[in-house]
């Protein structure tokens, strides 16, 4: 890592090509950069990913604010206008379903939901998986045996038949919406970091801290987990958007979150009936899901290729 | 000494097999039976003394406990029971008739999913942050970013009822039938190959070793296909196992509305039909191919990985 | 194998009817002429769901009811118009009292194997159905005949029912009180006769094709679980010269998206239901295949009497059933031309005047008048407003019809309505347990044409009564409706009691069921009835009008 560091510093001095060593002491002092924010340097020069970041943050606005601009409220039913095609007139900006409610607001307060449901089951798995993970790729032996076991055997639990268990048991709240996707979650997370700590534990450097008598808990938070991040962070941006079309499919079987609260899995359900007859009922919703998915994927994207330390790119 | 490690992982994995399996049957049948409602619970309501012959045929009033034990021993025999919602069956034959149909969708959407996937992913990444990355990704994306039961009916639509070149849905094992339904379950799997793929490609490529094999002056083709490719595909082969499970025992969704006869939807409306007896069927059923599939990736990610030792307590 | 009949004006835009029309309908002696009829007489019928079994005696559900009616034929059974007539029995006896039927069979009556269909058939099956061990869940409908609660709940052995062989032909069955739709009971698949010696050689699996022995129009000839039942002429059926379909293959499709769709394309002639929010654009575009009709069943909420807030509460469960804008509900939301209702006995129930409470005249106005007006007198209001929970299981249509009353109840009355959609089972229990509902969705749909099916389950000791409603006037109405003889007494007994139940309240009536379905035009022998129920053996598919080189065949064929 420090190796790095010097390399990255040498990479960003201005040599003039005469007198290399005056020019360089007559520099400034050189303003090293850390890993981080050569990152974030990267990203910013990526383009698809700075593109998404700035919809992203539309999109959230729009989503806490947008429902506020619309004279109807999403549990409104306009008997006078049951699916009714989008109409500027009507303030039915994006139309209504099939009791009349408005489906701008609807797809607005629905994104609300599905993102919350994305980030916070999402937070649940990472803490979980990476934890777990991490604790039985560096101990090995027979606590990773045993550590591993467990996961396979909870693996093996089909996860529907888990999650509509839950349900089934504990009711539709939406914080059991949260708690049973991201519970079932991690364990993707937990076997990938596992496999990746397998692999870091024995690189020369972690070999070497030990030889110096550097703890374990030590050597887990400086050294396996700061080269886990590049993975954890590919694979977090892959899973918001998974998460999001969990909740979408528990829609389809009917487990989603509970009526008048929808979410854009749920709308797009309802859409996707009547595409033929009605389709702003699912273009609507379906964009707004689509395009939020793509821009967590891109920005995904950029923040590996930003955090990968050996892209000279 | 790669090979004697593997093939002792190998070994004590598999007698670890069988307390798995306990577990796994241990935990489901107590955890459904949690569930409120029972399977004879109906509209059509049963007078008090039926009710209590059909449990006692079902051995329903016997303390859990003893059910466990005669379900177990049961287990033994490979006898799953008879359906309780589909009364005229037994779970064996159930399954026996639903699984062919949903590992021949499920493993062809996996062939397609794989090839495709990785073929995207490594063109991608060989021409990292061009149109060709771009495109090709952004294209692989639309399978996880449209959920399965939008694009299932879209196809029907546009190529079943619109177009006529194939049926609305229905198996009768003939290739027509079998496209839509392959197509749709291997989308989201391409998806996610093809960025595992593109991703772990392009760390590898930027990796040391890589380099030095292009500094060395190796033609590409080789540098790639014999250097970067396996352990480019190290997180795909993880990948591999639990997806191919998922994908064999069937997709709930695509089999619904194609209205395919496999066995994903008996998870489903098992559990929400209280069958009991046939959803340990498929949970079982399940939990075997998951832990065959999973010690299979297993076997093969230490194979190709060679940084990974098998410590037992080193 | 199907093909779609995708042809010219059939382009992207879909939906336009382009179906193969039919040539005209050629009538003898009701009967149409051969050269009208198609060369491939095979229909497809959508079936909703896998049936849970074949077993005419454990069956439940709609689509059970359909296979079996194709199957077996009970001692009556129905016209296309739904009027009972002769089955099995050729013809019958009532006695004086109402209480002996003498039914004579058929002395060419037989089995799908060749053997000979006899009285002992009847008495051996009806035991069984009667029997406890069998478990049937549609042991009510034995009911009338003597004995059969004992039987049914253990107490006597099977053979003390009131159903014996007089001799090989002649069936005499004694019921405890005159029950006037007694023949219309006959008709139903609880008392269907099954194949003794099929029974005893196969056990559980007589009902796999090749083991099952019917003796309907229709043989098993395949079953492919979850895929499709394919059922073939029944060489021995008694009628067999008449029936002109030579095979019926049932698609069990989930889906109401994918039924339309196999539809369109051309792979189905008659859809078990459509999508629930497509009316108006399937009367555009389907509208010579869209059938609704009315149908035998009453959509209805129930309030849980036993829970607050409706304990000893009239006036509020008037106010929220007054609260209700059924016009709109029928015409904007359910859109299907189901009937508005303020009464529990569906139009249609043959000699029936249903009883009909003076609100159901007034204006809408009016209704939310006086419900505010009582809601106020319930002791209600805006700052102290009725918080309610409405229960439902998950159906696409009960969340529209409870999202409206919800939405009603909030705009007229300012009650809040919470909705909780639960699933299937949980819903099930939670109804019958009565702990944690209070408005909940119910409904029923008739077993036969007879007030009695909706009237019995308002008894305080019916099983199905979820409302906790216990009014001794109307249990003792019931007790002598069930003894009464005299036709236009019991007709007013009924009306009586059905009075009451309305003026008590314990349910929130919504509208009538109905009936829509897609039918090819080239499907005929069928008609609207009110208990939905239509036998294949009288249909028959007509020749598409000539089709135009070059065009795919009508897809008029069956499948493999």
């Amino acid at each position: 890592m420090r190796g790095l560091f010097r390399f990255s510093q040498v990479l960003s001095t201005d040599v003039a090509a005469d007198d290399p060593f005056a020019a360089a002491l007559a520099q400034e002092p050189i303003k090293g950069r850390s890993l981080w924010a050569d990152a974030w340097h990267r990203v910013l020069r990526n383009r698809a990913a700075v593109t998404s970041g700035i919809v992203m943050l539309v999109m959230v606005m729009l989503v806490i604010f947008g429902p506020m601009l619309s004279e109807w409220s999403g549990d409104y039913t306009d008997w006078d206008h049951t699916s009714s095609p989008p109409n500027l007139e009507t303030g039915h900006w994006f139309g209504t379903d099939a009791v009349g409610r408005d489906i701008f607001v609807r797809t607005l307060q629905g994104g609300r939901i599905s993102l919350l449901v994305g980030v916070v089951a999402t937070l649940v798995s990472l803490v979980i998986g990476v934890s777990y993970g991490a604790i039985a790729g560096y101990y090995g032996g027979t606590t990773d045996r045993l550590m591993m076991r467990a996961v396979d055997i909870i693996y093996a639990l089909p996860f529907m038949f888990f999650v509509i268990l839950l349900m089934v048991v504990f009711g539709r709240h939406i914080l059991l919406i949260f708690v049973a996707i991201g519970a079932v979650n991690w364990l993707d997370m937990a076997r990938i970091v596992r496999g990746q700590t397998l692999g870091l534990k024995n690189t020369e450097y972690v070999e070497a801290a030990r030889a110096c008598g550097v703890g374990h808990w030590a050597i887990i938070r400086r050294h396996i987990v700061p080269n886990l991040i590049g993975v954890v962070i590919v694979y977090v941006t892959l899973t918001i958007p998974q998460v999001i079309l969990v909740e979408s499919f528990l829609s389809f079987l009917g487990l989603g979150v509970q009526e008048p609260m929808s979410s854009w899995g749920a709308l797009v359900n309802d859409g996707a009936q009547d595409m033929e007859s009605a389709p702003w009922t699912l273009a609507f919703p379906a964009a707004f899901l689509t395009i939020t998915l793509y821009c967590f994927n891109y920005i995904g994207d950029g923040l590996r290729d930003a955090l990968d330390p050996k892209d000279k790119s | 000494m790669i090979q004697e490690d593997i093939v002792r992982h190998g070994i004590s994995r598999l007698m670890g097999l069988v307390p798995t399996l306990l577990m796994l049957i241990t935990i489901a049948f107590f955890l459904i039976r949690v569930a409120p409602g029972g399977p004879f619970d109906s509209e059509k309501p049963l007078p008090p003394e039926i009710r209590a012959n059909l449990d006692a045929k079902y051995h329903l009033d016997e303390p859990l406990i003893q059910q466990y034990f005669r379900y177990l021993g049961q287990i033994l025999v490979l006898d799953f029971g008879p359906s309780y919602q589909y009364k005229d069956w037994t779970v064996n034959e159930l399954i026996a008739r639903g699984f062919p149909v949903s590992l021949t969708i499920g493993a062809l959407a996996m062939v397609l999913a794989f090839v495709l996937g990785t073929l995207i992913g490594i063109t991608a990444a060989l021409r990292q942050n061009s149109w060709v990355d771009y495109g090709a990704m952004g294209f692989a994306m639309l399978g996880m970013s449209i959920p399965n039961f939008v694009i299932a009916p879209a196809l029907i639509l546009l190529l079943a009822v619109n177009a006529g070149w194939l049926p609305a849905g229905g198996w009768d094992w003939s290739i027509q039938r079998m496209v839509l339904p392959v197509i749709t379950l291997a989308l989201p799997v391409i998806a996610y190959i093809a960025r595992l793929t593109r991703g772990s490609m392009i760390e590898v490529l930027h990796s040391n070793y890589i380099r030095t094999a292009r500094s060395k002056g190796l033609p590409k083709r080789i540098v790639i296909g014999r250097h970067a490719l396996k352990p480019a595909l190290l997180p795909v082969i993880s990948y591999m196992g639990p997806a191919t499970a998922g994908l064999i025992t069937g997709s709930v969704i695509v089999e619904q509305i194609y209205s395919i006869p496999g066995i994903g939807s008996y998870f489903v409306q098992g559990a929400l039909n209280r069958d009991y007896t046939l959803v340990m069927g498929v949970v079982i059923f399940y939990g075997v191919i998951i832990i065959v599939l999973n010690f299979i990736v297993d076997m093969l990610y230490a194979w190709l990985n060679p940084r990974i030792r098998y410590d037992e307590g080193r | 194998m199907a093909v779609s009949c995708g042809g010219e004006g059939d382009g992207p835009e879909g939906g336009r009817s382009s179906r193969p029309q039919p040539v005209e309908e050629v009538l003898l002696d009701g009967r149409p002429i051969p050269s009208v009829l198609a060369d491939e007489q095979v229909l497809i019928r959508g079936n909703g769901e896998e049936p849970q079994t074949l077993d005419p005696h454990l069956a439940e559900g709609v689509p059970s009811g359909h296979i079996l009616r194709d199957l077996f034929e009970g001692l009556t059974t129905e016209a296309p118009d739904g009027r009972i007539i002769p089955g099995a029995a050729s013809r019958w006896n009532i006695s004086g009292d109402g209480l002996t039927y003498t039914f004579y069979l058929r002395r060419d009556g037989a089995w799908s194997n060749g053997d000979a269909l006899t009285a002992e058939d009847f008495v051996f099956s009806i035991r069984r159905s009667a029997d406890p061990v069998t478990a049937s869940n549609y042991g009510n409908m034995l009911y009338p005949i003597a004995s059969a609660r004992e039987v049914l709940s253990g107490e006597l052995p099977t053979d003390a029912l009131g159903v014996t062989s007089l001799d090989r032909f002649t069936l005499q069955i004694t019921l405890t009180d005159p029950t006037p739709y007694f023949l219309n009971l006959l008709a139903h698949p609880s008392l269907y006769p099954v194949h003794r010696a099929s029974l005893e050689a196969h056990g559980r699996r007589f009902s796999r094709p090749g083991n099952l022995v019917s003796n309907g129009a229709y043989m098993l000839e395949e079953w492919a679980i979850r895929s499709h039942i394919g059922l073939v002429k029944n060489p021995n059926y008694h009628g067999v010269d008449d029936v002109i379909l030579e095979r019926v293959r049932y698609l069990p499709i989930e889906d109401q998206s994918t039924e339309l769709k196999t539809f369109r394309a051309g792979e189905m002639h008659w859809t078990y239901e459509v999508p629930n929010n497509q009316f108006k654009w399937l009367r555009e575009n389907y509208p010579d295949e869209l059938v609704v009709s009315p149908w035998l069943g009453s959509y209805f909420f129930g309030f849980n009497l036993l829970r607050e807030p409706f304990i000893d509460s009239p006036d509020l469960r008037r106010a929220l059933v007054l609260a209700i804008d059924r016009d709109v509900l029928t015409d904007k939301v359910t859109q299907f031309g189901e009937l508005p209702s303020y009464n529990l006995v569906p139009p249609g129930v043959t000699d029936y005047e249903p009883a009909i409470p003076d609100y159901a005249s007034w204006t809408q106005e009016e209704r939310e008048a006086e419900a505010r007006r009582l809601y106020a007198l319930a002791g209600y209001s805006a700052e102290k407003p009725l918080r309610v929970e409405i229960r439902y299981n998950t159906s696409e249509n009960h969340k529209k019809v409870a999202l409206a009353i919800a939405s009603m109840w909030k705009q007229v009355l300012g009650a809040i309505a919470t909705l909780v959609n639960e699933e299937w089972k949980v819903f099930l229990q939670n109804r019958d347990q009565q702990v944690v509902t209070q408005v909940f969705r119910a409904g029923w749909i008739g077993d036969y044409n007879d007030p009695h099916t909706f009237l019995s389950l308002f008894h305080s000791d019916h099983g199905l009564n979820d409302y906790g409603y216990s009014n001794s006037t109307v249990d003792t109405l019931l007790q002598e409706i069930s003894s009464e003889r005299i036709p236009g007494r019991r007709q007013r007994m009924m009306q009586e009691t059905e009075r009451i139940i309305i003026e008590d309240d314990p349910i929130l009536l919504v509208y009538t069921y109905v009936t829509r379905r897609l039918v090819d035009s080239r499907v005929r022998g069928w008609q609207d009835n009110v208990m939905d129920h239509h036998y294949s053996r009288g249909m028959y598919i007509l020749k598409a009008r000539s089709a135009s080189s070059g065009r795919a065949k009508p897809a008029d064929e069956g499948g493999e």
